[in-house]
C-alpha cells in the first residue's frame, strides 16, 4: 500500500505549482490552469485523508466532487469573460487588464 | 396645547418654511412659480422674523430673568440625549431677523441668475434653512446638524453657478469648513462628556452643577480652542481665514450675501454660545492668544484689502477685517464690546450684502471686477454708483450708517479693560479705521468717479426693479440700525447679559498664562 | 428753547429730500428747499442766540449752560458711558451756531449764481444741507462723542463736496486726501475720547475730577491725543496737506466748509475743552501754542509764493486758524477779567474764529467771483480787474484789510486781543506774532494787487469780457462786508470769555500800534512791489531767492514726503508684503495640506493595485509569517 506521505507530497507539490503559477504568470490562463492546480491538489487531499483516515466515511468524497463541479463551472465563468475581455482588448495578459481602475 | 409644543412649532416654523420652500420650488414648472415661491417664501420668513422681534420684545419685558424664551424641547435621540431644543434671546432674535433680510434680498439680487435657476433657488433655500436652524436651536448637536446643512450646499452653490476659479474655490471653502467642523465637533463632545454627558442643551449644560464650573478647568482648556477655532474658522479668524477671499470671488451674488452675511456670523455666534459660555474659565484663560490673532486679523485683513485689484477680494478681505472685529471683541468680555460684537455683525452682515450685491450687479454689467478695467461708473449706472458709495462708507463707519455705531461699541468696550494689553491691542483694532477709509476710498474714486474710457462700459444700463429692491431693503436696514440704534442694542444686550455674566462669575478673571498681563 | 432742534432737523430733512427726490426737482426749486431752510435754520439760531443771552446770568457772572434737549442715543451698558444726542447752548456754541447759519445762509444764496447750470445743482445743495447739519451738530454737542459723531460726518460732507466735480482727477485725489488725512488725525481723536470717557466715567463736558486725578498722566495724554484730531481737522502743520488740496472743490464750498467753518472745529474743540486743558494740563497747552505759532509762519511762508488764489487763500486759512490756535495755547488761566490777562486767548481766539468766518468767507466768494468772471484760478490771468469788478473789488479790498489788521475792521481787533496774549505769554511768541500779520497783510495785498491791479491779461479778456457776478452773488458779499465792517465793535467779552462772565475788552494800544504799523508798512511794501504794471521788484527777488521761492512755492515740498510715506512706505513694504504673504505663506499652507493630503493618498494607493496576483503574494507571505510566529 502506498503510504499517505507520498500522495500528500505530490499534492503539496501540485499546490505550490498552482501557487507559483498564479503568482508568476501573465497571462490569464495560464492564472487560471493555477487555481485549477491547486483546486485539485486539495481535492486529491480529501479524497486520501477521506481513504486513509476516516475509511468509514464519505464526506471527503463528497467534497472533492462537489469542488470539481465548482471548479468546472468558474472555469467556465473564467474563460468566458478572458474570451470577452481578448475581444474587447486583444490581449489577457494580467498586467496589462487596468481599464477598469480608477 | 401645552407651552412646549407652541414654542416647538412657532420657532420651527424658520425651518418649515424653508422646508415648504422646497416642495414648492420642486414641484415648479416655470421660472414664474420659481420666482413667485421664492418671493412668497421669503417675504413670508422676513414678516416671521420681524414679528418675532416684536413678540420676544413684549415677552422679555414681561419676563427679564430667563435666559432665553420661547423655549421648547423635543427629544429627539435618548441614547446620546439629543434634542430638538429651540428657544431665542436678543441675539439670535437680531440674527433670524437679519438672516431673513438677507435670503429676501439674496432672493432679488439673484432674480436673474442662469441657468438652472430652479435648482440654484433649491439649494439657496437649504443653505438658508441650515442657517435658521442654527438660530432657533438650543441644543449643541442640532446647532451642528444645521451648521452642517448650511455648509454643504455652498459647495454646489460655487462650484456649479460660480465663476472664476470656483472649483478650486468651492472645494478649498468646503473643505476648509470641514476641517473646521471636525474640531467642532470634539470640541462639542467633549463639552457634551466633560458636563456629564447627561444633556446637550446649552442653558441645561451652562448652568447645572452651580454654573461655571461644570466642566473642570483642564478639561476647558482642551475644548476650548477646539470649538472657537471650530467656528472660528466660519468666521474668518487669522489664519483660517483663506478661504473667504477665494470663496467669496468665485460665489455667484446671493451666495457671496448670504456666506459673507449670514453664514460667517453663524462663526461668532457659536464662538460666543458655546464656546465662551459653556467653558468661561478657558475664555478667561486663553482668550489673550485668540485675542492676538483676532487683533491681527483685524488689521491684516484692511491691509491687504489696500493692494487687492478684484472688487471682491477687496470685500473678502474687508470681511476678514470686519468679522475678525467681532471675534475681537468678544474676547474683550464685557457687556459692551460683546453688545458691540453682536451690533458689528449684524452691521457686517447688512453693509457686506449691500456690496457684495453691489459688486455682482456690476459685474453682471461689466463683466469684469478688475478694478484696472473700471472707472467712470457714475455717469453710467448712477443708482448702482450712489448705493456703491453709500456700502463703502457705511463699511468706514460713517456716523448715521450701521458701520459706526457697532465700531463704537467695540471700541469702547474694549478699552474698558484697564490692562495695557488689552489696550495696545484696541488701539492696533483703532488703526483700522484709516486703513479702511483709504482702501474704500481708493476704490469708490477708481471705479465710480472719474471719466469712463472703456467704450463698452458706455451702454450699460443702470439697476432693474428687483435690483432696486434688494439694495434699497439693505440700504433701508442699514441707514435704520445706523440712525436708531438703541432698541437694537438694547434688546442685543439683553442676551448678552447673562453670557457675560456668566463669563464673569467664572473663578479667576485675570488669566494666569498671558505672558503680556 | 425746544426749538433748537429744528436747528438739526431742518437741513437733515432737506438734505433726505434733495438726496432721494433731487433727480426730479429742477435746479431752481432744489436750490429754494435748500436755501430756506438754511434761511429758517439762521432765523431759528439769532433766536437761539437772542433767547439764550437774555437768560439772566448766574450769580458769579457767568452764563449757565442750557441743554434743551439730550437723548439716550447708543447705550453702551457701563453706567455713566453713554452715547448721547442733544443739543447743548452755552456761549460759545451759541456764538458757532450763528457763524455757521450766517455764512452757510450766504454761501446756499451765493451758491445760485455760482454753481447756475451745473451738472448735479440738487446733490451739490443735499450735500450742502448734510455739510450744515453735521457742522452745526458738531457745535452743539452735548458730549465730546456727539462731537466725533458730526466730526465724521462734516468730514465725509466736505469729501463729498470737494469731490463734487467727480470727473475730475484733481478733485477726486484732493477728496480722498482730504477725507484720509482728517481720518487719520481722527484716530487720534478717538482714542483720546476713549481714554477721556475711561478716566472721566462719562462723556459729557461736567468734568469728573476725581477720575482725573486718578489717571495721572492719562488725560494730559488723551488731551493731547483729541487735539491731534483738531489739528487734522484744522489743518494744522503736519496735518495740514490736505486743505490747500481741498480748494478742488466749488469756491462756494471752500468758503463754507474750508474757510469759515469746518476748519475751525479744531479750534473750537480745544476752546470746549479748554477748562480741562487748563486745570489738567497747563504744560502740555504749550505744545498747542508752538504748532499754531510753526503753522502760522509756516503757511504764511508758502503763502506769499503760492499764484493761484485760492491756495493762497487756502493758505491764509492755515495761518489764520493756528492764530487761533496760538491764542487758546498761550492762555495761562481760567478766570477772566482786567487783572488776569492769561485768560484773554480764550476769547480773543473765538473772536477771530468769529471775525475770520465772516472775513474769510467773503475772500472766498470774492475769489469765486473772480474766477466765475475769467475762469482760471491763476493770478496770471487776472489783474487790472477792479474797472470789470466794482462791487467785488470793494468788498476784497475791505477783507484784505480786516485780515491785514486795519482799524476799524473786525480782523484788526480780534488779532490784535491775540497779539496782546501773546506778549502775555512771552515777549518771543508775541513777535514772532506780530511778524506773521505783518507777513499775512503783505500776501493778501500781493494777492489783491495781482487780482485788481497789475498788468491786464489783454488776450484772455479780450475773447472773454469779465464782467460783475449776478446779484444772487453780490448781495453775500455786501453782507459779509457790512459785517466785517461792524464786527470788531461788538463787545464780544460781554458775550464769549473763558468762564463765560462778561467783560470789556481793552485795546492795548502800545501792541495795537506796533501792530498796524508793521501791517502798514507790509502793505506798503507790497504796493510797491506789486501794483505796478510790470513786477521788477517781485521778479528781481524771486530769481535771487530763486531756491526759497521755489521750495515755498512747492509748499516745502510736504506733499512729496506723505506721498512717499503713504505710497513707498505704506502700500510697497507693509500692504504689498501682507497679501504677499497671504496669497504665499498662509494660503500656501492650506494649499500645501491639501497637496500633502493628495499626494499621501497617491503614495498608499500603489497597495490598493488592483492586481490579484500581487495581493495573493502579500496573502501568502501573511500566511507564512502568521505561521512561522505561530510555530515559534
Amino acid at each position: 500500500m502506498i503510504q499517505i506521505e507520498y500522495i500528500l507530497l505530490i499534492s503539496a507539490v501540485m499546490m505550490f505549482a498552482g501557487i507559483f503559477g498564479f503568482l508568476t504568470r501573465r497571462s490569464t490562463l495560464a492564472v487560471l490552469l493555477s487555481i485549477e492546480l491547486m483546486l485539485n491538489s486539495a481535492d486529491i487531499n480529501f479524497a486520501v485523508f477521506n481513504r486513509m483516515l476516516y475509511p468509514d466515511g464519505h464526506e471527503g468524497y463528497f467534497f472533492a466532487l462537489f469542488a470539481i463541479a465548482i471548479a468546472a463551472a468558474e472555469s467556465a465563468i473564467a474563460i468566458a469573460i478572458m474570451i470577452n475581455i481578448y475581444r474587447m482588448l486583444k490581449n489577457i495578459s494580467v498586467d496589462k487588464l487596468q481599464k477598469m481602475k480608477w | 396645547m401645552d407651552n412646549n409644543l407652541v414654542n416647538v412649532l412657532y420657532l420651527s416654523s424658520f425651518v418649515f418654511i424653508p422646508l415648504v420652500m422646497l416642495l414648492g420650488l420642486w414641484l415648479a414648472k416655470s421660472l414664474k412659480q420659481v420666482r413667485g415661491v421664492m418671493v412668497t417664501g421669503s417675504s413670508l420668513l422676513l414678516l416671521l422674523a420681524v414679528y418675532l422681534v416684536f413678540d420676544f420684545l413684549g415677552a422679555r419685558a414681561a419676563d427679564p430673568t430667563s435666559e432665553m424664551l420661547f423655549t421648547g424641547h423635543y427629544l429627539w435621540f435618548a441614547p446620546l440625549h439629543i434634542e430638538y431644543a429651540v428657544g431665542v434671546d436678543g441675539i439670535s432674535v437680531a440674527m433670524l431677523l437679519l438672516s431673513a433680510i438677507i435670503v429676501f434680498t439674496g432672493t432679488f439680487a439673484s432674480w436673474r441668475l442662469q441657468p438652472l435657476t430652479k435648482e440654484f433657488f433649491l439649494w439657496f433655500t437649504l443653505l438658508s434653512m441650515g442657517v435658521f436652524g442654527f438660530f432657533i436651536s438650543t441644543d449643541m448637536f442640532t446647532m451642528f446638524m444645521f451648521y452642517e446643512i448650511a455648509l454643504i450646499p455652498m459647495y454646489l452653490l460655487i462650484g456649479v453657478w460660480g465663476s472664476g476659479k470656483k472649483e478650486y474655490a468651492a472645494m478649498k471653502l468646503t473643505l476648509m469648513l470641514m476641517g473646521g467642523s471636525a474640531f467642532l465637533m470634539c470640541g462639542i463632545f467633549g463639552i457634551f462628556y466633560g458636563a456629564g454627558g447627561q444633556t446637550m442643551d446649552v442653558i441645561d449644560i451652562a448652568f447645572q452643577r452651580g454654573g461655571a464650573h461644570a466642566i473642570d478647568f483642564a478639561q476647558q482648556c482642551i475644548w476650548f480652542p477646539l470649538t472657537f477655532v471650530g467656528f472660528g474658522v466660519l468666521g474668518a479668524l487669522f489664519p483660517f481665514h483663506t478661504w473667504s477671499p477665494d470663496g467669496h470671488a468665485s460665489a455667484p451674488t446671493a451666495v457671496s450675501m448670504l456666506h459673507a452675511g449670514v453664514l460667517m456670523k453663524l462663526g461668532g455666534y457659536g464662538c460666543f454660545r458655546i464656546a465662551m459660555f459653556l467653558l468661561p474659565d478657558a475664555a478667561n484663560e486663553l482668550g489673550w492668544i485668540f485675542l492676538i490673532l483676532t487683533g491681527i486679523s483685524v488689521v491684516y485683513g484692511a491691509f491687504s484689502a489696500c493692494v487687492q485689484t478684484d472688487l471682491k477680494y477687496i470685500n473678502a478681505y474687508s470681511s476678514v477685517s470686519h468679522c475678525g472685529l467681532v471675534l475681537f471683541a468678544i474676547l474683550m468680555l464685557n457687556q459692551t464690546a460683546c453688545t458691540g460684537a453682536i451690533l458689528q455683525m449684524l452691521s457686517h452682515g447688512l453693509m457686506t450684502a449691500l456690496f457684495f450685491a453691489l459688486i455682482g450687479m456690476i459685474y453682471g454689467r461689466t463683466h469684469t471686477r478688475d478694478v484696472r478695467e473700471l472707472n467712470g461708473l457714475m455717469r453710467i449706472m448712477p443708482f448702482l454708483s450712489v448705493c456703491y458709495v453709500i456700502a463703502g462708507l457705511a463699511n468706514l463707519g460713517l456716523p448715521g450708517l450701521s458701520g459706526f455705531i457697532a465700531e463704537m461699541t467695540i471700541f469702547v468696550g474694549s478699552f474698558q479693560n484697564a490692562d495695557t494689553f488689552h489696550r495696545v491691542l484696541t488701539i492696533i483694532a483703532c488703526t483700522s479705521i484709516v486703513i479702511t477709509a483709504v482702501y474704500i476710498l481708493r476704490l469708490v474714486g477708481k471705479i465710480l468717479y472719474g471719466t469712463c474710457t472703456n467704450e463698452h462700459h458706455l451702454k450699460l444700463t443702470d439697476a432693474t426693479w428687483d435690483e432696486r429692491t434688494a439694495v434699497i431693503c439693505l440700504i433701508v436696514a442699514v441707514a435704520g440700525l445706523g440712525l436708531a440704534p438703541l432698541w437694537v442694542s438694547n434688546m442685543v444686550s439683553t442676551g448678552v447679559a447673562p453670557i457675560v455674566d456668566h463669563i464673569h462669575n467664572a473663578a479667576q478673571v485675570v488669566s494666569q498664562s498671558n505672558p503680556f498681563l | 428753547m425746544e426749538y433748537t432742534l429744528f436747528i438739526l432737523l431742518l437741513p437733515f430733512l432737506s438734505f433726505l429730500f434733495l438726496g432721494i427726490c433731487g433727480k426730479w426737482l429742477s435746479h431752481k426749486t432744489a436750490g429754494i428747499i435748500g436755501t430756506c431752510c438754511l434761511a429758517v435754520v439762521a432765523i431759528l439760531s439769532y433766536t437761539a442766540a437772542i433767547d439764550y443771552f437774555s437768560l439772566p446770568r448766574l450769580a458769579d457772572g457767568s452764563f449757565r449752560p442750557v441743554s434743551p434737549f439730550d437723548i439716550n442715543w447708543l447705550p453702551f451698558f457701563n453706567e455713566g458711558l453713554q452715547f448721547k444726542m442733544g443739543i447743548l447752548l452755552d456761549p460759545i456754541s451759541v456764538m458757532m451756531l450763528i457763524v455757521i447759519s450766517t455764512v452757510s445762509l450766504m454761501v446756499h444764496i451765493y451758491s445760485f449764481g455760482y454753481m447756475h447750470g451745473e451738472r448735479g445743482f440738487q446733490r451739490y445743495y443735499a450735500f450742502l444741507s448734510l455739510f450744515s447739519m453735521s457742522m452745526l451738530g458738531l457745535v452743539v454737542a452735548t458730549n465730546i462723542f456727539q462731537m466725533y459723531l458730526f466730526w465724521e460726518l462734516v468730514g465725509v460732507s466736505s469729501y463729498l463736496l470737494i469731490g463734487f466735480y467727480y470727473t475730475s482727477p484733481a478733485a477726486i485725489a484732493a477728496s480722498k486726501k482730504a477725507f484720509i488725512v482728517t481720518r487719520f488725525a481722527d484716530m487720534f481723536f478717538l482714542i483720546g475720547i476713549l481714554i477721556y470717557g475711561y478716566y472721566c466715567g462719562s462723556f459729557g463736558f461736567n468734568f469728573n475730577a476725581e477720575g482725573f486725578a486718578a489717571g495721572g498722566f492719562m488725560l494730559p495724554t488723551a488731551l493731547v491725543l483729541m487735539f491731534i484730531g483738531g489739528a487734522g481737522k484744522s489743518a494744522m502743520f503736519p496735518l495740514h496737506i490736505w486743505l490747500p488740496d481741498a480748494m478742488e472743490g466749488p469756491t462756494p464750498v471752500s468758503a463754507l466748509i474750508h474757510a469759515a467753518t469746518m476748519v475751525v472745529a479744531g479750534v473750537f474743540q480745544v476752546a470746549r475743552l479748554f477748562p480741562l486743558w487748563i486745570e489738567y494740563a497747563p504744560d502740555a497747552l504749550s505744545i498747542v501754542a508752538w504748532v499754531g505759532a510753526f503753522t502760522a509762519f509756516y503757511a504764511a511762508a508758502v503763502a506769499c509764493a503760492q499764484s493761484d488764489i485760492k491756495r493762497v487763500l487756502a493758505f491764509s486759512t492755515i495761518s489764520q486758524i493756528a492764530f487761533m490756535m496760538v491764542a487758546l495755547g498761550v492762555c495761562t488761566e481760567i478766570t477772566t477779567g482786567h487783572e488776569h490777562t492769561g485768560s484773554l486767548g480764550y476769547m480773543a481766539s473765538m473772536f477771530h474764529l468769529f471775525t475770520h468766518a465772516m472775513f474769510k468767507a467773503l475772500l472766498f466768494l470774492g475769489a469765486g467771483c473772480i474766477i466765475h468772471a475769467v475762469h482760471s484760478n491763476e493770478m496770471s490771468a487776472m489783474g487790472g480787474l477792479r474797472k470789470y469788478m466794482p462791487v467785488t473789488h470793494i468788498t476784497f479790498l475791505i477783507a484784505c484789510l480786516a485780515i491785514s489788521g486795519i482799524p476799524p475792521f473786525s480782523g484788526f481787533f480780534s488779532k490784535d486781543e491775540i497779539l496782546t496774549t501773546c506778549f502775555a505769554y512771552s515777549p518771543f511768541m508775541g513777535w514772532i506774532m506780530t511778524a506773521i500779520a505783518g507777513m499775512t497783510a503783505f500776501y493778501m495785498f500781493r494777492l489783491y494787487y495781482g487780482i485788481f491791479w497789475g498788468t491786464e491779461n489783454k488776450e484772455l479778456h479780450a475773447e472773454h469780457t469779465p464782467h460783475e457776478a449776478p446779484l444772487s452773488m453780490t448781495l453775500p458779499l455786501v453782507f459779509l462786508a457790512l459785517i466785517t465792517c461792524v464786527a470788531g465793535f461788538i463787545p464780544f467779552g460781554h458775550f464769549v470769555s473763558a468762564d463765560t462772565r462778561a467783560y470789556d475788552i481793552h485795546l492795548d494800544w502800545g501792541v495795537a500800534g506796533t501792530s498796524i504799523v508793521i501791517a502798514v508798512g507790509a502793505i506798503a511794501l507790497a504796493t510797491y512791489i506789486y501794483k505796478g504794471e510790470r513786477q521788477p521788484v517781485a521778479e528781481a527777488a524771486a530769481e535771487k531767492f530763486a531756491k526759497l521761492h521755489r521750495w515755498a512755492y512747492k509748499r516745502f515740498y510736504m506733499d512729496e514726503v506723505y506721498q512717499y510715506i503713504t505710497h513707498r512706505l505704506i502700500f510697497a513694504h507693509i500692504s504689498k508684503p501682507i497679501a504677499w504673504f497671504d496669497r504665499h505663506v498662509i494660503d500656501g499652507f492650506f494649499n500645501f495640506l491639501a497637496w500633502g493630503t493628495n499626494a499621501l493618498g497617491f503614495q498608499i494607493r500603489g497597495l490598493q493595485s488592483g492586481s490579484v496576483q500581487k495581493y495573493a503574494f502579500v496573502f501568502l507571505l501573511g500566511i507564512l509569517i502568521l505561521l512561522f510566529i505561530l510555530i515559534l
